[in-house]
């Protein structure tokens, strides 16, 4: 709310929506005729007469009287609509949503309405309305409730799958109380944001069928009042102006404040971009360190940092040196935060646009990462490093056959034909363990298992056959039986290709199954690196220790028998 | 002992979409039973049926065969008013402490949710709440700020006293430390034992990794394809496994030792060649 007043686009529209409610609210105050009342003198005056502060129509109205009028006949009409709109939208929507046995009978009831030509309908039904504005627009509402079923059933269908609706139902909640505590407070945004946009098309609706001449003409409304000055344009072509001109600010503000709405509501907030690109770090920096010639990277005092606001950077690595020599395993370990993923995007350069490297350098195979133009890292991308993700899926288009991506992705940096690809592709999945090539060659993604789709990324990462490897959390996704062919097949490949392997992980049963050396990290800073066995067996570092004391070994078996329940209750 | 919960010839289904189709059976007829006091591990990998087992037992997932026996009463054809009676017996504490509470809620409002669906006062709940963030190792202040306040670790607290809120006897932790960090995992574990041992609340403990079963439970079952292969004391089953399938589990779990490791990756790589030669033969004769 408060971010409401603080938007210049929502006070204004507000305030002068606000401000021709009360207009109409007001409208026996601030005219004393009625707004049906002829009179013979007042018949087309000018604008200014006495009395008749914007002059007066064919028929000898005022129409500044009919003009308040007529707010609150639009006032009315909107309010009437969204709320018939809202109330069938929400429930049908909810119950819809949230009860798998209703879900399918509201859904053919709301898409039955939809089907109606609206305006047709409501034209067809004037007989039955009796030309009464009210019921024409409750039926409206109707024939609009359907956007709203849809947006609050999708928002229902999703919040119902969250965790936090089975633990209340665990907790003993009722359905009710689960819908009017936790749905509607994730729906209430969104339908508040529709309903401003409905409020317009009401108004829209209800002047365009009384232009249309539907309807009582006891009723004064802008669309009636529109189609009289039409028919008087020649005499007097400002009765025309006046109610279109209402009904266009009343119509552009709506619309103007729903978005403000929706954007204060749904954060559609743009993200500062970045203000200095990677390419502008200070190559000088990195001058004075020469990088050793054997190692495949070599990173020396690296520094990444996220910038938060104009002027206020946040480090997430902090001069952190390594290097990789090839036929070698490196482990990165860290917890969560700890800057490991970090310090391998920086590698691979592949960094979000939003962080900078603030110092230090990396040297990948001979050449330098940092600063490097994009077309330089596409090169060294396929030849000197490759990538395997965490979450073989979602690293997989799921559209794409295996098969295609594999081979798109080896004729990106080489030039040999699609057939010598598809016969190189089918030998890498051989070679990575897949039992039937050709058949997973033409699986589409979802029909392989988690498995089977890292062995895919694998092989598609050794396909150019690069020198060093990254391996950001290979197996945490996987079983452990997987994991543990994962990683023979890693150590398989490294021993055939003599590749680096820089392998990035928070499990020291993994490093200890792969890795030659680890380098420990925490909070950005490398604390700790040396050989796997003796970091194992005599760390040196405080916090090294303090995660070696957290891992739960095999030796440590529950033994204190379960308490006996005197009580019989946790309290 | 008394046994608290029982499950007998448990049969679990799900409908597949579409008309006509067969439903897809999860579990094939497995039993357990759970003492009060005590803590069951459920292990098994991704796709095995364990977690379908737990969401049984709190009321999720529909029993299609079979019974579930909580004091030897049916549970698992209960009605919705009745079912919702036994919130102050069974809890739950889930694998994703980010989608289990509400983040729009406050700590206090989502603890004290079960506790006025009870039928305490809003005051009696505020004072419970206090004892409940207490017990879980979290400052009192805690209860008026927003989940996204806190870190992963805190929040599987709050999820723990939520669960802790109506003194319920038995707990279904559904993987409560497996998107934890390793020094949280050990001590949010270390909580769930010492919890355990003031209350001598029961727990049905899913995970799909050995080292934390065997840290946390009395009695572990082997969940594999919908079945139970093997069930027996936690020192048994994780150290001298009968059925191949827990051999092979407990073999490829990587050993934080380097030297051990080596040596339990040999003995994999020996029982995965013994084992591929006895299908090699089964198929020449």
């Amino acid at each position: 709310m408060q971010r409401l007043l603080r938007d210049p686009q929502a006070l204004i529209t507000g305030g002068l929506l606000l401000l021709i409610t009360f207009a109409g609210l007001l409208a026996p105050v601030l005219s004393q005729h009625d707004p049906n009342q002829a009179s013979l003198e007042a018949v087309n005056v000018a604008m200014g007469s006495p009395g008749h502060p914007i002059g007066g129509d064919a028929n000898g109205r005022d129409i500044f009287a009919r003009l308040l009028a007529s707010i609150n006949t639009a006032a009315i009409s909107a309010i009437i609509c969204s709320s018939i709109a809202l109330v069938l939208g929400t429930v049908g929507g909810l119950i819809g949503g949230y009860f798998d046995k209703f879900r399918n009978a509201s859904e053919w009831a709301f898409t039955l309405i939809m089907t109606f030509p609206g305006l047709l309908v409501l034209i067809l039904l004037t007989p039955i309305t009796r030309g009464d504005f009210r019921f024409t627009m409750a039926m409206f509402g109707v024939l609009l409730s359907p956007s709203i079923y849809r947006i609050v059933r999708n928002l229902t269908v999703a919040v119902s799958r969250e965790l936090y609706v089975d633990a209340a139902k665990v907790s003993g909640l009722t359905n009710f109380r689960i819908l009017a505590r936790h749905v509607l407070s994730v729906v209430r945004g969104p339908i508040i944001v529709a309903a401003a946009f409905m409020f317009g098309s009401a108004i829209s609706v209800q002047s365009g069928l009384a232009f249309l001449g539907l309807g009582s003409k006891e009723t004064p409304s802008f669309g009636a009042m529109i189609a009289e000055g039409f028919r008087n344009f020649y005499i007097s072509p400002l009765q025309y102006l006046w109610p279109a001109l209402a009904l266009g600010v009343i119509n552009g503000a709506l619309v103007l404040f729903g978005n403000a709405l929706r954007d204060v509501l749904e954060g559609a907030r743009p993200k500062p971009a970045p203000i200095v690109s990677k390419a502008a770090v200070d190559a000088a920096r990195f001058d004075g360190l020469k990088p050793s010639g054997a190692a495949l990277v070599d990173v020396r005092d690296l520094g990444v940092a996220y910038r938060m606001s104009q002027d206020e950077q946040k480090e997430v690595v902090r001069g952190v040196s390594f290097s990789v020599e090839p036929g070698e395993t490196l482990g990165l370990v860290g917890e969560s935060g700890s800057g490991k993923t970090q310090t391998a995007f920086a590698i691979l350069g592949v960094l979000p646009a939003e962080a900078i490297v603030t110092r230090g350098s990396i040297v990948l195979d001979g050449n330098q990462v940092i600063g490097a133009k994009e077309r330089e890292m596409r090169v060294l991308r396929g030849a000197s490093v490759a990538y395997i993700p965490q979450e073989p899926m979602s690293n997989l288009d799921p559209v794409y056959t295996v098969g295609s991506q594999l081979v798109e992705g080896m004729r990106a940096s080489t030039s040999e034909s699609r057939g010598a690809a598809k016969a190189r592709a089918l030998d890498l999945l051989r070679r990575v363990g897949i039992a039937d090539p050709e058949r997973t060659f033409r699986s589409y993604p979802h029909q392989i298992s988690g498995g089977m789709a890292q062995r895919v990324l694998i092989a598609g990462a050794i396909a150019s056959k690069p020198r060093l490897l990254i391996a950001d959390e290979p197996t945490t996704a996987l079983d452990v039986t997987v994991q543990a062919e994962i990683l023979d097949l890693l150590r398989d490949l490294q021993a055939e290709f003599g590749m680096g392997l820089l392998l990035v992980t928070h499990n020291f049963g993994v490093v200890a199954d792969i890795c030659d050396r680890v380098a420990v990290m925490r909070q950005g800073e490398l604390v700790e690196i040396g050989n796997v066995e003796e970091i194992f067996s005599s760390p040196q570092h405080e916090y090294t220790k303090s995660l070696l004391d957290s891992i739960l070994d095999e030796e440590t078996v529950r033994k204190d028998p379960p308490v006996a329940t005197v009580a019989g209750r946790a309290s | 002992m008394n046994t608290l919960l029982e499950a007998r010839d448990l049969r679990i289904s799900y409908a597949v979409r579409g008309f006509r189709r067969k439903p897809i059976e999860v579990i094939h007829g497995v039993n357990f039973s759970v003492s009060a006091g005590e803590t069951l591990g459920v292990v098994g990998e991704s796709g095995s049926g364990k977690t379908t087992l737990g969401r049984a037992v709190l009321g999720l997932a529909k029993v299609t065969g079979g019974s579930i026996l909580l004091d030897g009463n049916e549970i698992s054809d209960l009605k919705p008013k009745q079912r919702r009676t036994l919130a102050s017996d069974i809890q739950v504490v889930f694998q994703d402490p980010y989608s289990s509470l509400n983040p729009a809620l406050i700590i206090e409002d989502t603890l004290s949710e079960p506790l006025i669906v009870q039928g305490k006062t809003a005051r009696d709940a505020r004072a419970k709440v206090r004892s409940l963030l207490d017990a879980v190792g979290l400052p009192s202040d805690a209860s008026n700020r927003l989940p996204r306040e806190f870190s992963g670790g805190q929040r599987q607290r709050i999820a723990i006293a939520r669960a802790l809120a109506p003194a319920p006897r038995l707990i279904v932790c559904d993987e409560p430390v497996s998107a934890l960090d390793l020094s949280t995992q050990a001590r949010v574990l270390d909580l769930l034992i010492d919890i355990q041992r003031r209350t001598g609340v029961a727990y049905l403990f899913v995970s799909h990794d050995l080292a934390v079963v065997r840290h946390i439970s009395h009695r572990v079952c082997v969940v594999y394809q919908g079945d139970i292969v093997e069930q027996g004391p936690t020192a048994q089953v994780t150290s001298d496994p009968e059925h191949p399938y827990t051999q092979k589990l407990l073999l490829a779990a990587p050993v934080s030792d380097p030297i051990q490791q080596e040596k339990r990756r040999a003995e994999r790589l020996r029982l995965r060649d013994q084992h591929l030669e006895q299908n090699i033969q089964a198929g020449v004769t």
